[in-house]
């Protein structure tokens, strides 16, 4: 962090000179393919350029297209290790356009799976910061635990990762009869590995000493750059949409959202072991409550949305993801637009890394959780 | 502050203002010419407070474009849709709100990039998602793109 000043009398000060150099387009540490541009002094950052677009696929124009069911596809594409999450945002902005009041069972069904790909989201992430910073044990460690879930996953809908579980009015199939029981065993087994977690990572010397105090976002530059989920309650923004919009099944069960003050890269990273803990709660509460029912209410084969404008708001395992749709009344949206919690939240870097060492930015990254499709859509 | 509190508070700012309601949303348009100031206020006046500006986007209709910025305040929790439409289609022009918001920057240059629409007083307005030399705005309704076919 400290800037090298050679004060003693007699001795100049040493010339430096800034000068670029490329971090990516293919670099372990950006989890993608993103290119970042810095202006460095030294080892001492002094600009961050992020240049985007490399797997820019055009899925707002793509949506202009496409029917509404259609649409549902493409959004897992995004996000990928958000993928319910996102399938759902648009279920519910066709749902609320069309005032399909969906089954419980469904509002139920939709939430475990939503904080199961939560977890499995902070899984992997969890095991990319360990080997981000070295540890190569937690990616093991990570992916172990994230297999159940997709095991899960797979027996309920077919898919592992991408997996257009929702419809809109509903759920495309109902949960297969191991769901609740696979789950509980997972739930059983995740509790006793997370203080593993804690005692691998959490409490190593080497860890805390390169995340605590590094990267410093105030809670004033969260809000004023839109940065969102557990990075932006990292520093003191209440911003999580599970309580400020409560949609599904969020209103009827207990979670705390988490808030912390640092705003360090350690802030960010215990958010997500801390949120871990809440989805695990939240589960629990309703893995033996889901209600009978139908999986699904019929809707028309071609949706068409009333004219207007409809915006719909859920809690990916990144933040604030949002869902635009203009309508004019045909098969398809006049205009869709999918505002991405990574894309706000990428653009903070040149603000948080400035006077960090190249090191420290490989630190920061991991903590923001970036996710590159979801960044460039 | 409910929608009509924000109404009659706003009402006072700008001349020109029209208002939709019925969506989720209270909807205002602003004339392209106090798009900056309005927004400023927005910002700073402590009975709206409007410190998150959680999206901000273009859209193509006939006759002009469309900026869309959806607002919330983090402080009182109330929401608001600003709009503002250039003039035109041709050379559409208006006024960056990045130095109000600085999260609006990459937002405002994905809309140059896609839509075309410049932002004046915009610090580094270059194409975002695009490569620099891409010719054309793509989600224009009538940009035409002979190769990539990506109608289905």
């Amino acid at each position: 962090m400290s800037e090298l000043v050679l004060t003693e009398p007699g001795i100049e000060a040493l010339s430096t000179e800034e000068y670029f150099i490329n971090m990516g387009p293919q670099h372990p540490s950006t989890h993608g393919v993103l290119r970042l541009v810095l202006t460095i002094d030294g080892e001492i950052i002094r600009k961050v350029e992020p240049h985007i677009g490399y797997i820019h696929r055009s899925i707002e124009k793509m949506c202009e297209h496409d029917s509404y069911r259609q649409i549902i596809h493409l959004t897992d594409r995004m996000d990928y290790l958000s993928c319910h999450m996102n399938n759902e945002a648009v279920c519910l902005a066709i749902e609320s356009a069309l005032q399909i009041e969906v089954p419980e069972r469904v509002k139920v069904i939709r939430t475990i799976v939503s904080e199961l790909t939560r977890l499995s989201s902070h899984q992997l992430w969890w095991g990319v910061m360990g080997m981000d910073l070295g540890a190569i044990t937690s990616f093991l460690y990570g992916f172990r635990d994230r297999e159940m879930i997709n095991d899960i996953f797979e027996e309920t809908c077919g898919a592992r990762l991408t997996m257009n579980y929702n419809v809109p009015g509903g759920l495309m199939f109902d949960i297969h009869p191991n769901f609740q029981q696979r789950t509980k065993d997972f739930l059983a087994h995740f509790r006793t590995k997370l203080p593993e977690y804690d005692r691998l990572l959490s409490d190593n010397p080497i860890l805390r000493s390169r995340t605590e105090g590094v990267g410093l976002l105030s809670k004033e530059d969260a809000i004023a750059y839109g940065i969102t989920g557990p990075s932006g309650r990292a520093s003191g923004f209440a911003c999580d949409i599970r309580k400020r919009l409560p949609y599904s099944a969020y209103p009827q069960v207990e979670f705390k959202e988490i808030l912390l003050t640092e705003g360090d890269c350690f802030a960010r990273y215990k958010a997500r072991i801390l949120e871990m803990w809440e989805s695990i709660s939240i589960i629990e509460q309703l893995i033996d409550n889901i209600p009978e029912g139908e999986f699904q209410v019929p809707t028309k084969q071609v949706i068409k949305l009333p004219k207007g404008e409809f915006y719909q708001r859920v809690e990916t395992a990144r933040g604030d993801f949002g869902v635009y749709i203009i309508s004019d009344g045909n098969k398809s949206p006049y205009r869709l637009k999918f505002r991405s919690p990574g894309f706000s939240n990428l653009f903070v870097l040149d603000k948080v890394a400035r006077g960090c060492k190249i090191a420290d930015l490989v630190a920061i990254m991991s903590t923001f959780d970036y996710v590159m499709p979801d960044i460039d859509r | 502050m409910d929608n009509e509190g924000l109404k009659n508070v706003l009402s006072e700012w700008a001349e020109g203002l029209e208002w939709e309601e019925g969506t989720q949303f209270l909807h205002v348009r602003v004339p392209a010419a106090a798009l900056h100031t309005f927004a400023r206020q927005l910002k700073t006046d402590q009975e709206t407070a409007f410190d998150y500006l959680y999206c901000l986007t273009g859209v193509d209709w006939p006759e002009h474009m469309e900026v869309v910025y959806h607002l919330e305040s983090t402080i009182h929790g109330h929401k608001i849709v600003l709009k503002a439409r250039t003039d035109g289609r041709e050379d559409p022009v208006l006024d960056t709100v990045c130095d109000i918001w600085p999260t609006a920057d990459p937002h405002e240059r994905e809309v140059f990039d896609l839509f075309g629409v410049r932002f004046n007083n915009h610090p580094d307005l270059r194409r975002i998602l695009l490569t620099d030399e891409w010719e054309g705005y793509p989600l224009r309704k009538d940009y035409k793109d002979e190769i990539n076919m990506i109608q289905l």
